[in-house]
């Protein structure tokens, strides 16, 4: 791609002409509530039902029908409020949103206008050249739509209500974001926290998790924002990023050519890979908000919000902040281990599990290393491990206390993955037990040295590199299992 | 014996649990005299095979601790019905069945209340004539061509017309008042969140009011106590202590203090409208109240409010409407042409008309001037009500601005319809209790109605007020059965 230059590794520029342009990003994140019922019914959330057979009448919309709140999806609104440190709103609205659509039963969508539920707050992002904080403007609640398929008959559209009325979360970032790189990390960060809250899966596959991405240019250095287009409900990181870098380009390219930019909204094509215009400004649609009068005002108590708080469990941040102190490890290797939460889970079970003499180093090695490639190659997730938590803290435990070499130990490793077998147990059937008979290893380093006399001479004239040698050739006599460190001892005052 | 359908509801339920007349009997009666009166056109759909089997049951099987043992009762046709066709007056609802119960009339079927039929209104509660539904005219039974009032029109010429021995109104604008003072009875709105909207079709949710409409206060009383109730399924039902209201309802009103609104003399009103207003303070102090003067200062913008308020909110109810899910779908090339066919021949002019009005007050660049505005007249005419509060127990006014008109009469001015609504909008718009009383008679012996309004949650004060002053007004309809061949 020509003209993209970068100084470090998440900053994304666009060079034409001698311009240099930053690109603008602010994100609209949809997400879905966990919650068993709707927002406003008690109808099933489940997914992947059969169509239209997780509809109520408040749902579908039927003449007299009234919705009635949720009480658990207000408290994971706030809760997710807490987690991006915002303000929560003693007094939110909820407002209809007035438009027609074959899925949209009651012909608005409830959701939340002038007075969200959640204010102010931010996000903090790890990237390669340090930390960056990202400002959430407002959280709101509304209503999913249901879903139109337009492919399964030929002349008819047919309309499934399953979703209809499920509770989304609108998550709105202010314009901080300046790359893909840095959008692909807030989203994760952001699911992220969400997903050790709890309030929402962030299953981008099942549409739990999507965005409309805002996006804008502007000279770098400039602070005038740049008219922006809106990129509607794209449902995966590659394409927010395939579609910011394609919509940015053109826009560049745009105002390079001298032509202004309209402010619309704008479709991500995934096959293409282009954006396409939906809707220009003029035609946009006059939603005709006000305060929906089937219900009350929503108000919440500083009581209720301070109990809330009190339930949150340690949020990534926190808790990379005490991994770090507490178990002496990197801030990258925090990092890794924090950013999901069945990770942090597994690696402090590992972490319980050495026991006293625990060792770190090989526990974050082994988790990001071993566990993290096979895991990788199978697509398993880490909550489903083939290996439990205690068997890996076995197997490092035996690493540390001498008993297997890490040689050994990752032959053990293939061997646990087939039924979470115990390493003890491998390591007695297969008699794979590390040498650490200092006399046995003395007998078996005197007939080494015997057997390469000149070796050994040509070793104590000063040809040191042949200590290496004889360290292969005493593991390799050993079948691997000889204690290195011993060896080692035993060969420098042998030789 | 008097005839069993020209019996109050009180009279009614004492005859059948002292087993002088069955529930069959009584059922038997109002179907047959509603057979006999097609001619006024209130049923919208009948139920009457069913309610005859079902009072034959219920004698088979007696329980005479409820409230409304085997009574046979028609209901505004907005009340949505199990199984029972629910139409709101409407062309697009012409189909519909609910396949649930609104809360109101649930109530009363667990009372022992027996359905009858489902009774004409104004095309979904829009109407003061009941000349905008799509099922026609009803005739008002004081004289023929007159209009019962709407939206409840066919609510009330039922009742009068002894066809229901009482019914179940709405009441949005005045909807349940001024039909029951166009028809010589008694309807009473009560305080927003006394009854529940679950399953009645929705006008405009911050106003709509279900309430009971009957020949004398008593029987409202009565109605009252078993439609009220704190429903869950109603975010804005309110769970405050309900009185029982029949058994505390007593003519002991002395020291009551009764306002009278300077404002509620408006230009134009007919003197007979004024006589009548001065005729009920008399009586009020005949029955011990005091009466004091009061203000109500922003009397004048209630209707021009309620016009806003009352279409929004309608034009975003009626958006799911739109021939996707049920009732009726015209065939279009899209779903845009689908949708405005449906919408062209579901809806009658007076509905398109107030859609209309609401989306223009909602559109962007207007909803601060209109609705916004609107929103906040609205809460200085409900502290108008509150200041009046802190000196009286009650106001009293006339019900309406004049007697009933003839059907036609005011079918092209809507303005001039919209009038109508002018006494008992404000307390729409306030969420008050009001109840209106017939009290007299115009030049041409068309029943005229008094209106009194209470405190918030003060049914009962509301309902003791109008049962003494019932007593000394004694008014009496006088129905000749003219629509009977």
């Amino acid at each position: 791609m020509d003209g993209i230059m970068s100084k470090n590794n998440s900053e994304y520029l666009i060079e034409r002409n001698d311009n240099i342009y930053e690109v603008v990003i602010g994100l609209e994140v949809h997400a879905q509530v966990t919650s068993n019922s709707k927002l406003f019914s008690s109808s099933s959330t489940k997914f992947g039902a059969e169509p239209n057979t997780q509809v109520s009448l408040v749902d579908a919309a039927f003449p007299g029908m009234l919705p009635v709140i949720n009480e658990y999806c207000i408290k994971q609104a706030i809760k997710t409020g807490i987690g991006l440190k915002a303000k929560i709103n003693n007094k939110s609205v909820f407002d209809r949103k007035n438009y027609f659509y074959a899925d949209l039963p009651q012909g608005y969508q409830i959701s939340q206008y002038k007075y969200p539920i959640v204010g102010e707050g931010n996000v903090i992002l790890d990237m390669p050249e340090g930390q960056k904080q990202v400002g959430i403007e407002r959280l709101h609640l509304e209503q999913d739509a249901g879903k139109s398929i337009h492919d399964i008959d030929p002349s008819n559209t047919l309309v499934d209500l399953n979703r209809s009325g499920v509770a989304l979360m609108e998550i709105v970032s202010k314009p901080d974001l300046r790359s893909p790189d840095e959008v692909n990390a807030y989203i994760k960060k952001l699911r992220s926290i969400m997903r050790y809250l709890g309030t929402c899966d962030g299953n981008m596959q099942e549409g739990s998790l999507r965005a409309d991405v805002n996006v804008s240019v502007r000279i770098k250095g400039s602070t005038k924002l740049g008219t922006r287009c809106e990129i509607k409900n794209v449902n995966s990181i590659k394409f927010m990023q395939m579609a910011i870098i394609y919509e940015a380009n053109r826009q560049v390219d745009l105002i390079e050519e001298g032509k202004e930019i309209d402010q619309e909204t704008r479709l991500f094509d995934t096959k293409k890979n282009e954006t396409r215009s939906m809707r220009s400004k003029e035609d946009a649609h006059d939603y005709r908000y006000f305060p929906d009068p089937d219900l009350l005002p929503l108000e919440i108590t500083d009581e209720f919000i301070d109990q809330l708080k009190s339930e949150i469990p340690e949020l990534p941040d926190d808790k990379k902040k005490r991994f770090i102190d507490e178990f002496k490890i990197s801030p990258y290797e925090a990092t890794i281990l924090v950013s999901d939460i069945d990770t942090a889970k597994y690696f402090e079970e590992v972490v319980a599990k050495m026991g006293k003499n625990r060792d770190m180093k090989l526990a974050v090695n082994w988790i990001t290393g071993e566990l993290f490639a096979v895991l990788n190659n199978k697509n398993i997730e880490i909550a489903h491990s083939p290996i439990s938590a205690k068997n890996l803290s076995k197997l490092i435990n035996l690493i540390k206390n001498g008993t297997i070499s890490g040689k050994i130990a990752k032959t053990i490793f293939e061997l646990m993955l087939d039924g979470d077998i115990d390493p003890q147990i491998i390591v007695e059937e297969k008699g794979l037990k590390q040498q650490s008979d200092p006399k046995a290893l003395e007998a078996l380093i005197d007939k080494i040295i015997n057997d390469n006399r000149e070796k050994a001479i040509e070793y104590k004239q000063g040809k040191e590199k042949l200590f290496g040698f004889f360290v292969g050739q005493a593991m390799k006599a050993s079948g691997g299992k000889a204690n290195p460190q011993l060896i080692n001892e035993i060969l420098k005052k042998k030789l | 014996m008097t005839e069993i359908t020209s019996l109050s509801l009180f009279e009614l339920i004492k005859n059948i649990k002292e087993k002088k007349i069955s529930s069959n009997e009584a059922a038997k009666s109002f179907v047959d005299r509603s057979q006999k009166s097609k001619k006024l056109n209130t049923y919208v759909t009948e139920n009457f095979e069913n309610c005859l089997k079902l009072s034959k049951e219920f004698d088979n099987k007696p329980n005479f601790d409820l409230k409304l043992p085997g009574i046979p009762i028609a209901v505004k046709d907005l009340f949505c019905t199990n199984e029972v066709r629910t139409t709101a007056g409407s062309n697009i609802l012409n189909n519909f069945v609910p396949s649930y119960e609104s809360t109101v009339t649930q109530n009363i079927w667990n009372e022992g209340g027996i359905l009858l039929g489902k009774l004409n209104c104004d095309e979904f509660a829009m109407g003061s004539s009941n000349e905008t539904s799509f099922f026609g005219n009803v005739q008002n039974p004081i004289a023929k061509n007159l209009v019962p009032g709407g939206s409840s029109g066919g609510s009330s010429s039922a009742l009068a017309a002894n066809l229901t021995p009482v019914t179940i109104g709405t009441d949005t604008g005045g909807s349940i008042r001024q039909p029951a003072s166009f028809t010589g009875t008694v309807g009473l709105k009560p305080t927003y969140g006394s009854c529940s909207r679950y399953g009645i079709v929705a006008f405009a949710s911050s106003l709509d009011q279900a309430g009971p409409m009957s020949k004398d206060v008593k029987d409202s009383s009565i109605l009252l106590e078993v439609i009220s109730s704190f429903d869950k399924k109603d975010s804005t039902s309110i769970d405050f202590k309900r009185n029982n209201y029949s058994s505390e309802l007593t003519r002991n009103i002395k020291g009551i203090k009764i306002g009278i609104p300077k404002e509620y003399r408006v230009d134009g009103m007919p003197g007979e409208i004024e006589n009548l207003w001065k005729k009920g303070i008399e009586y009020a102090k005949d029955c011990g109240a005091e009466i004091i003067d009061i203000s109500l200062p922003h009397t004048n913008y209630a209707l021009p409010t309620y016009y806003i308020v009352a279409p929004a909110e309608a034009s975003s109810n009626l958006a799911r409407y739109d021939g996707v899910k049920y009732g009726l779908r015209s065939s279009g090339e899209s779903l845009i042409d689908m949708y405005e066919k449906t919408r062209s021949e579901g809806f009658g002019e007076e509905v398109k008309r107030r859609i209309m009005i609401g989306t223009y007050v909602l559109s962007s660049g207007y909803y601060d001037a209109y609705y916004l505005k609107a929103q906040k007249v609205r809460q200085l005419i409900k502290k108008d009500f509150d200041d009046a509060y802190n000196k009286v127990d009650a106001i009293l006014t006339p019900s309406t601005p004049s007697s009933a008109f003839k059907i036609g009469e005011k079918s092209n001015d809507p303005v001039s319809m919209y009038l109508n609504d002018i006494f008992t909008v404000p307390v729409n718009l306030a969420g008050l209790p009001g109840i209106s009383i017939p009290a007299g008679r115009d030049k041409n012996n068309y029943p005229l109605g008094l209106q009194i309004i209470g405190k918030p949650f003060d049914e009962q004060t509301v309902l003791n007020i109008a049962y003494s002053m019932e007593e000394k007004i004694n008014y009496k309809n006088n129905i000749t059965d003219w629509w009977m061949e």
